[in-house]
């Protein structure tokens, strides 16, 4: 089936080849920071993780909401959604593509990546969310290729993917789990101590994962000659809405036990995001650009006269997605080292080289995703 | 750096004491190859034996620093070869003095006096007795020794910086750009890191090896660091914090810290 990636119309060529750009610049920039060190990046003692650490915490989620398509279909018998489970599948396997590239651009000393498993450490989560992932992407690339195999033949999956289906559910919300547990499990940073962190991570990514798909759905109507059916997208939105207010809900009772509570550590964490501390105001404006917008698509997304039409449903998942990328993919990472323990306030501002290498790891899991759609509609369309 | 008369005193103090527990060498250095015994000093006649105890730990009384003085940190960056970048974003150290208000915001109140508040208050890693930052190393290159000791294995991190955001106490520094070309003076004894590796204080183990107190506390003039074993009722940590009240940084999160301070 891979040769179906190859051809397609002038503007997929041109698409593809804009993103085998950005993936060059990308890796360039990256060969500099091999030669310079980390130091080419704006992380510094004080902020020790920054970009790459935060794309990989959100696109975990992305991977993870694949299973909103599979477990209607699979456990509940959700026919709508039965068009496009592999369309969740291939997003999840570009999606933790990208995780495991943005946590090997962050190793100080990728040449030893190795060493995670030539000494593995079952006390350390983040050994853990090497293994969840890796399984996943596994059984991500199997059972979504094995299905559309069998689609391709015209005969029913074999009997074997069923299993690693059903098993790729639970597996699901373990590698959003795992990836909270790296934040939530450490002392000293009081931003992250909370146990609701792995709770929140799933309600956000079952937002902002489900608000991709749809866009993702809408372009393929569009440009791919592939419909995946109204009611296949309305469910997919009324997933959104739901996630979106149990994500928003989940911030907020987090926002009360600081604020009430009033304890400093725990609160200058919170001031520093949504208010800013002691003249530090660049991350608050983002938040407050993620809260609007948040607020606003939950609006459009309940009203469901709003919903239904497609324009406004479009705008407000790109809304859900922008929102839930800010907090995650910039303020959550950022804010749990601000202030540091030694009580300063070291902003963080991610460099040129930095963003360019963020950009290429995003354009080549957009290429993945646009190999593997393509791929998908060929074969569908072929029936 | 050679021993002094006072660290002679010091050692023979240690050597008094018989200890059970067997010596355990550095991994880090034993898969550099480098040496990590072997006195230059000409007053020395060949390695001393090495010191050894159950649980290494450190006394600071700030009280007792003289303003403006920074010989620990001099002594210590000179023998372990930290680099000085000059700036805050490269930044690395080992040992480095700050306001009580940042290293216990817990006790610090408006009517402290400013002969509190002034104080510099030497920080360096606090050798946990719990520590997050080796329970969280994916790869086993921040151990703790049987001793107490927490150690960096540089030959093996992989530079996650997973054991940075792990150490509530901010200990722990990444050498984000080669560090070599920002030593000033290389001191041949002592590896020199490599860009993308995490380091940190180790409480001097090659110099205990060698039977020497840390650098830190032997150039310490106003004898406001104490080095020794805390299970000792006659050493020099020992006989310190039995007589009064002591304080850890951020206690209530289970570290186990074993850098006391007396204020
Ligand atoms: S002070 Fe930090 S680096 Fe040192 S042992 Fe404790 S947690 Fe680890
Ligand atoms: S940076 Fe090195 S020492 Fe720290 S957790 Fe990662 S591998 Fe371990």
């Amino acid at each position: 089936m891979l040769e179906k990636a190859l051809r397609g119309s002038r503007g997929y060529g041109i698409w593809v080849a804009f993103l085998l750009l950005l993936v060059a610049v990308g890796f360039f920039f990256y060969l500099r920071q091999l030669d310079y060190g980390l130091g080419i990046t704006g992380m510094s003692r004080d902020v020790s993780w920054g970009l790459y650490i935060a794309q990989f915490t959100f696109l975990v989620g992305i991977a993870a909401s694949a299973v909103m398509l599979v477990l209607p279909y699979y456990l509940h018998d959700f026919k709508a959604f039965g068009k496009i489970t592999i369309l969740g599948e291939f997003l999840a396997v570009s999606a933790v593509t990208m995780c495991i590239t943005f946590v090997f651009v962050d190793l100080g000393r990728p040449d030893r990546a190795v060493n995670l498993l030539l000494y593995p450490s079952p006390r350390s989560v983040l050994f853990w969310d090497v293994i969840v992932l890796s399984g996943y992407l596994l059984l991500n690339i199997v059972t979504g290729w094995t299905v559309l195999e069998s689609d391709k033949k015209g005969v029913p999956p074999p009997a074997w993917v069923k299993p690693l289906i059903v098993l790729s559910i639970p597996w699901a919300v373990s590698i959003h789990t795992v990836t909270a547990f790296i934040y939530s499990g450490l002392p000293g940073r009081g931003f992250w101590l909370t146990a609701i962190m792995a709770p929140r991570f799933l309600a956000s990514a079952f937002a902002s994962g489900p608000a991709l798909l749809i866009l993702l759905c809408l372009i393929l109507r569009r440009f791919g000659r592939f419909d995946a059916g109204d009611k296949a997208i309305q469910t997919l939105a009324k997933i959104v809405t739901y996630a979106l207010a149990t994500s928003i809900f989940f911030v907020l009772a987090e926002l009360f036990t600081v604020f009430y509570s009033q304890i400093p550590g725990h609160m200058h964490h919170l001031t520093y995001l949504f208010a800013g501390l002691n003249g530090h105001h660049t991350i608050a404006r983002w938040m407050a650009v993620s809260a609007a917008t948040a607020v606003a698509a939950l609006v459009l997304l309940i009203i469901p006269r709003a919903r239904k039409n497609e324009s406004l449903l479009a705008l407000a998942c790109v809304g859900v997605f922008l929102s839930l990328w800010i907090e995650k993919g910039l303020g959550l990472v950022v804010t749990g080292f601000v202030p540091s323990p030694m009580e300063t306030i070291t902003d963080y501002t991610p460099t040129g080289p930095e963003t360019a290498i963020t950009i290429g790891v995003w354009a080549l899991g957009l290429m993945l995703i646009t190999l593997l759609y393509k791929i998908f509609v060929s074969v569908r369309n072929e029936e | 750096m050679a021993p002094t008369r006072r660290e002679f005193l010091k050692i023979a103090g240690f050597s008094a004491v018989g200890l059970a527990l067997p010596f355990l060498p550095s991994l880090a250095f034993d898969q550099a190859g480098t040496p990590t015994a072997g006195s230059s000093s000409p007053a020395v006649q060949g390695p001393l034996p090495a010191l050894k105890a159950k649980r290494w730990a450190m006394t600071v009384e700030p009280r007792k620093c003289r303003p403006d003085c920074t010989d620990c940190i001099a002594a210590c960056h000179l023998e372990h070869n930290v680099p000085d970048f000059r700036n805050p974003k490269d930044d690395i150290h080992w040992i480095s003095l700050e306001k009580v208000e940042h290293v216990f915001p817990a006790e610090t109140h408006p009517r402290l006096p400013e002969s509190i508040t002034k104080l510099p208050v030497p920080v360096l890693c606090n050798h946990c007795e719990n520590p997050p930052c080796v329970r969280v190393c994916p790869t086993q290159a921040t151990f703790k020794r049987a001793d107490g000791i927490v150690m960096m294995d540089y030959h093996r991190c992989i530079g996650c910086r997973f054991c940075m955001a792990a150490c509530p106490y901010g200990s722990r520094s990444m050498n984000w750009r080669d560090p070599r070309p920002f030593v000033r003076k290389i001191n041949p004894a002592f590896p020199t890191r490599t860009k993308g590796v995490v380091e940190k204080c180790n409480f001097c183990e090659e110099r205990l090896a060698r039977g020497i107190l840390p650098a830190c506390v032997i150039a310490c003039k106003d004898k406001a660091l104490a080095f020794g074993d805390q299970e000792d009722p006659r050493s020099d940590v020992r006989l310190i914090l039995d007589k009064c009240l002591s304080l850890r940084r951020r206690p209530e999160l289970g570290t186990g810290p074993r850098v006391y301070y007396i204020l």
